[in-house]
């Protein structure tokens, strides 16, 4: 069955998969059609959801449905970012350690766990406070937290296959340990670092709602975690203004980790079928 | 000698995480923009000539850098954080005033994610493919994706302003309520809330972990055996699924505990939890770096105080683990 | 069971349909009426609970009032297990194979049942352990006049254990009756062929090539694991090669056999430096020094000459690249250009008696045989001097077993090529090669001709070896592979 079959299967995933593209679809074109300002100020604050405001004003007299449109491009730039370096960093720590062993697996396992134990939100905290917020800052933040459960899956993976026999007779057949790590092992580690990778996504869209709930958030740019942080002192009186972003924010993540299962199960059939027959 | 040395690696292991994060902060502050000694004494803070003369004075600043390394890994080691230069009150002090209230906190959700998680999820398992199964795991898929601080907000919401059942912040009631039992209740009714918030996203963790992992487990040879002895059903899914299901989570278990410890951040500031993690959430504010530093090296102390309870766990529950027969 | 099995029609036990008993009943007949035991020790007992904890449990849900202790250590005591108060405290993972199994015949024996079917209870385990436990089996069945069902492959163990026999092709039983009626006149072809695929223990004619100056010297081999020393544990040491030597010569076959942690796995791979030696010597023909010590630059160049095929064949061939591209490996890294690689290619698969249209295609696409096939092609893609091959034909059915040792031979007799063949199976050695060397606990504890040692061993471990051969002197006879076939063209 192909890859597409096997992830049309799974319902749930075609599901996140709309609501993805539409997400994505709002992250690109917000800021390219509208002129509209998230921080201006259209009228008086803390309306409630009618017809001025869709779904309310904060206490600036902002619209929160602009700033929802406007906060979907940096919610995914920096989940995807964070991924994609977080993805390098593990799958390099992993792999090196997995496919070389020895005393390099030995360092590079207690720098994992070492890293694995301390508070990762505390930690990310203290990196965007000290490098001052702003993008770079909690790419790197996120992405220094986020590497290790990649790294321990690729080093999994590369430790298993490297003693597989058909390395070994790569080995034997004059390979050179570059080619036999990218052409032997590599392709047959992927698809589970893929499905982990799309998830890290949705962890880092989490970390970062967090960050900026807490004022960590990059200043200039407008943020579903941020627009709940500031409200906070009056969500009381205006549920809306917590409950719209957060909205925002739990359909996001929620179809990441949906096309993620789905990509699991399209992918890695055997876990699959492992799981489902009893 | 078997649970001495297990103590041993345990206090080896903790003096080498206490070292590594002292390293780790020492260069952090330095990586920040500008004069240390002006990080350290608070940006914002109108500091005086004397007040960073003192700040150099205590951190040997004048030093070169593997003298104020040395310098400052002894101070650690003696039990010597420094100074909260906004509070002007030694660090070590004001944490562990604070730390009895988020030892409750994670605690309790630690507890309450680990008893209810596994519970459900084995309950799916058992249930698979039908309605509660289904219905349980979009619950759990639900609080999997939802940020922490959200599920706060919400709660708060809805039992608190709504319902009016449950106090929205604080660990007691402003006004003091009299005799040791009803203090108790106090604190129980204000600790409700954060917990569930807390636990709630590990609760939804172990349930999908707990549910796949039992899964797996009944498929394999033993169980069959299990069944082929003419055990009833019940017998083979506790003493022979559950058992060794559990197994992975008390693992997993055991590295969230970072995790759930930077959590508390979180949920103690949207609780105003007067506990680590809301101090962490001054100091933020007050950019009082000195003291979230020390933060990070109680909390990471706390993470391993939990892997450790986690590795007894395991011992207990895992006869393969540890070489007693 | 999956959901999705369907079962029909009627199985009578003692009177009762057993299909579509209620769960309940049919649950009080199982383990007590009715004992299973499984193919896999290693699986089928829980890890995490004691071994006399999960034979009293038989005992507790059938109803049985204790105490139990007693009973528990009698039982493991009557399976010839040692020291049955302190092993009925052990978990299993601390048992050997052959002892786990023993277990699940005393769980399964527990209540005396009428029926015992044990599910191919000997297939996992080496080869005088499965003498062991057959024994047991017959003994434990005399003593309490039980009926068993043995479901096996192999036709050795039936002619050994079996009473009557049913011979089951695609889901349906082609032939049945009794032992002796089946094995000597078969009636049905598929029984025919299985018959005929058993490998007997007649070994091949020793050949001159035996003379030849040797191409392979080892020389003391020796090879320690070494387990990590823990913070408070002191490092764990097992000796896996005990000064290993032996001779191989050009179109020479040289076996080693042995049973499983004899050694001779990793001895093969210190051979093919995949593994380091901790000391020792191998020397090959134009080679000057030690191939053992030899190191990365100066390996290069002779790595080529010692090929190796190996015992999966789905583990040993990567899902993700074409045979193409998995037999060409070599011959690419050592810069010969694709489209000589390619007319190579066809040649080897043509040798090895498969279609050149199978380089396009991925190795999902072939059975295990075929697989072997390709495994073989590729270690024969740098025109080696020494092959070796560890256990390849132990994971292929015995019909096919046949097939793949043939190609074995009759490649070797065309190329001068010498081929060192790790097997646990005497028989097998006995089929393909010249000299054989017994090995046990990383020694070599006897070699020589083939013809010398299978029939008239000097060491009693090799006796023990051959005795334990299932069904041998029970099976009709056959003669052995021709060393030289003729079926693939010259290259």
């Amino acid at each position: 069955m192909s890859f597409f079959r096997r992830f049309a299967q799974n319902r749930g995933a075609l599901v996140g998969l709309a609501v993805l593209f539409v997400i994505v679809l709002i992250a690109i074109f917000t800021p390219m059609v509208s002129s509209a300002d998230p921080w201006k100020s259209l009228g008086r604050p803390l309306t409630p959801p009618g017809a001025q405001f869709p779904l309310g004003s904060d206490m600036l007299g902002r619209d929160v449905l602009t700033g929802i449109l406007f906060g979907a491009r940096i919610s995914l730039l920096i989940g995807i970012l964070s991924a994609v370096v977080s993805a390098l960093i593990g799958v390099t720590v992993g792999a090196v350690a997995g496919f070389f062993g020895g005393w390099v697996d030995d360092v590079l396992v207690r720098i994992t766990e070492f890293f694995q134990t301390i508070p990762s939100f505390i930690f990310a905290i203290l990196l965007v406070a000290i490098l001052t917020p702003g993008l770079t800052s909690i790419v790197v933040a996120i992405a220094v937290v986020t590497w290790p459960p990649i790294a321990r899956l690729a080093r999994a993976e590369f430790m298993t296959l490297r003693r597989r026999e058909f390395v070994e007779a790569a080995v034997l057949s004059g390979v050179s340990q570059p080619r036999i790590i990218v052409r032997e092992v590599l392709p047959n580690a992927i698809s589970p670092l893929i499905v982990m990778g799309s998830l890290t996504v949705a962890t880092a869209i989490l970390t970062e709602s967090a960050l900026s709930f807490l004022g960590l958030g990059d200043p200039n740019r407008i943020s579903w975690g941020y627009m709940i942080g500031a409200s906070r002192t009056v969500f009381r009186q205006a549920w809306w203004l917590s409950v719209f972003p957060g909205l925002a924010i739990v359909s996001t993540v929620l179809a990441i980790n949906l096309v993620g299962e789905g990509l699991n199960d399209a992918l890695n059939p055997h876990l699959k079928g492992r799981v489902g027959v009893q | 000698m078997r649970h001495l040395g297990f103590v041993a690696g345990w206090v080896v292991k903790a003096f080498v995480v206490v070292l590594a994060i002292t390293i780790l902060n020492f260069f952090l502050i330095r990586m920040a923009p500008g004069d240390p000694a002006i990080v350290l004494a608070g940006e914002a803070g109108a500091a005086d000539e004397q007040f960073m003369a003192q700040v150099r004075q205590d951190f040997g600043l004048d030093k070169p850098l593997p003298v104020q390394l040395a310098a400052y890994v002894g101070n650690v080691l003696t039990l010597d954080l420094g100074q909260s230069y906004r509070a002007q009150r030694p660090v070590v002090d004001m944490l562990f005033e604070r730390l009895p209230a988020t030892l409750l906190l994670t605690g309790t959700a630690y507890l309450f994610a680990l008893i209810v998680g596994p519970l459900l999820g084995a309950l799916a398992a058992m249930r698979s493919r039908t309605v509660f199964d289904s219905a349980l795991m979009v619950v759990a898929l639900f609080f999997y994706a939802t940020p922490i601080f959200w599920v706060g907000l919400l709660l708060i919401l809805v039992f608190s302003v709504n319902l009016g059942w449950l106090p929205p912040f604080g660990m007691q009631s402003l006004i003091p309520v009299s005799g040791t039992l009803n203090h108790v209740l106090d604190v129980a009714r204000h600790l409700v809330l954060p917990a569930l918030t807390l636990g709630l996203f590990y609760v939804a963790v172990y349930v999908r972990l707990t549910r796949a992992s039992m899964l797996e487990t009944a498929s394999l040879d033993y169980v069959k055996t299990a069944r082929a002895k003419g055990l009833p059903e019940w017998r083979v899914a506790t003493a022979h699924i559950l058992r060794t299901a559990l197994l992975p989570i008390i693992t997993f278990a055991g590295l969230q505990a970072g995790h759930l410890v930077g959590g508390a951040v979180v949920v103690e500031t949207v609780f105003a939890w007067p506990g680590i993690g809301r101090l962490a959430f001054d100091a933020l504010f007050q950019r009082d770096y000195n003291l979230l530093l020390g933060v990070f090296l109680l909390s990471a102390l706390m993470v391993v105080f939990f892997n450790m309870l986690t590795d007894i766990f395991l011992r207990i529950a895992d006869p393969r683990i540890g070489g007693n027969s | 069971m999956p959901k999705s099995l369907k079962v029909e029609g009627t199985i009578r036990y003692d009177g009762q349909n057993l299909v579509g008993l209620a769960p309940g009943l049919h649950r009080r007949i199982r383990g007590s009426r009715i004992g299973m035991v499984f193919q896999e020790p290693m699986a089928a007992l829980n890890p995490v609970m004691k071994v006399g904890k999960q034979i009293e449990e038989v005992f507790r849900f059938h109803n049985v009032p204790g105490p139990y202790d007693d009973r528990i250590v009698a039982l493991l005591a009557s399976m010839g297990l040692p020291e049955p108060e302190l092993l009925r405290h052990a978990y299993p993972f601390r048992l050997s194979g052959g002892q786990r199994q023993r277990v699940m015949i005393a769980m399964a024996l527990a209540l005396d049942p009428d029926l015992l079917i044990a599910d191919e209870p000997t297939t996992a385990l080496d080869v005088t352990t499965q003498k062991q436990i057959l024994s047991l089996l017959k003994a434990a069945q005399d003593e309490r006049h039980m009926a068993i069902m043995l479901i096996t492959h192999d036709f050795g163990v039936v002619a050994d254990v079996g009473d009557e026999v049913a011979v089951m092709q695609e889901g349906r039983i082609v032939e049945r009756g009794s032992v002796r009626e089946v094995l000597h006149n078969p009636q049905h072809d598929y029984t025919r062929t299985l018959l005929a695929a058993v490998p007997d223990l007649s070994p091949r004619p020793a050949r001159a090539a035996s003379a030849a100056p040797p191409l392979l010297t080892a020389t003391d081999v020796t090879k320690t694991y070494k387990g990590r020393a823990g913070l408070f544990a002191p490092r764990r040491e097992v000796q896996a090669v005990k000064g290993v030597s032996l001779k191989l010569a050009r179109g020479e076959t040289v076996g080693i056999v042995g049973e499983s942690g004899s050694g001779k796995s990793t001895f093969a791979r210190i051979v093919v430096r995949l593994l380091k030696a901790d000391s020792g010597e191998v020397r090959l023909e134009g080679v000057p020094g030690n191939l053992l010590a030899l190191d990365h630059r100066q390996l290069a160049p002779v790595r080529r000459r010692v090929q190796m095929v190996f015992q999966d064949p789905f583990a040993s061939l990567n899902p993700r690249r074409t045979v193409f591209e998995i037999v060409a490996q070599g011959l690419l890294a050592h810069g010969v250009d694709r489209r000589t690689a390619r007319k190579r290619v066809d040649e080897l698969l043509d040798l090895v008696a498969l279609d050149p249209s199978a380089a396009e295609r991925y190795p999902n696409a072939f059975s295990g045989g075929q697989r072997q096939r390709i495994g073989i092609a590729r270690a024969l893609a740098l025109e080696p001097d020494v092959i070796v091959a560890d256990e390849p034909v132990s994971a292929l059915d015995v019909s096919i077993q046949a097939r793949v040792l043939e190609l074995f031979a009759s490649i070797q007799a065309r190329l001068g090529i010498g081929l060192l063949f790790i097997t646990h199976d005497l028989r097998v050695a006995a089929q393909i090669c010249d000299h054989v060397a017994v090995m046990r606990n990383g020694a070599v504890v006897e070699e020589g001709e083939s013809a010398q040692v299978l029939f008239d061993p000097a060491h009693e471990y090799t006796r023990l070896l051959i005795d334990s051969i299932p069904g041998l002197g029970k099976l009709p006879t056959k003669r052995a592979v021709a060393p030289a076939a003729t079926d693939a063209p010259e290259r």
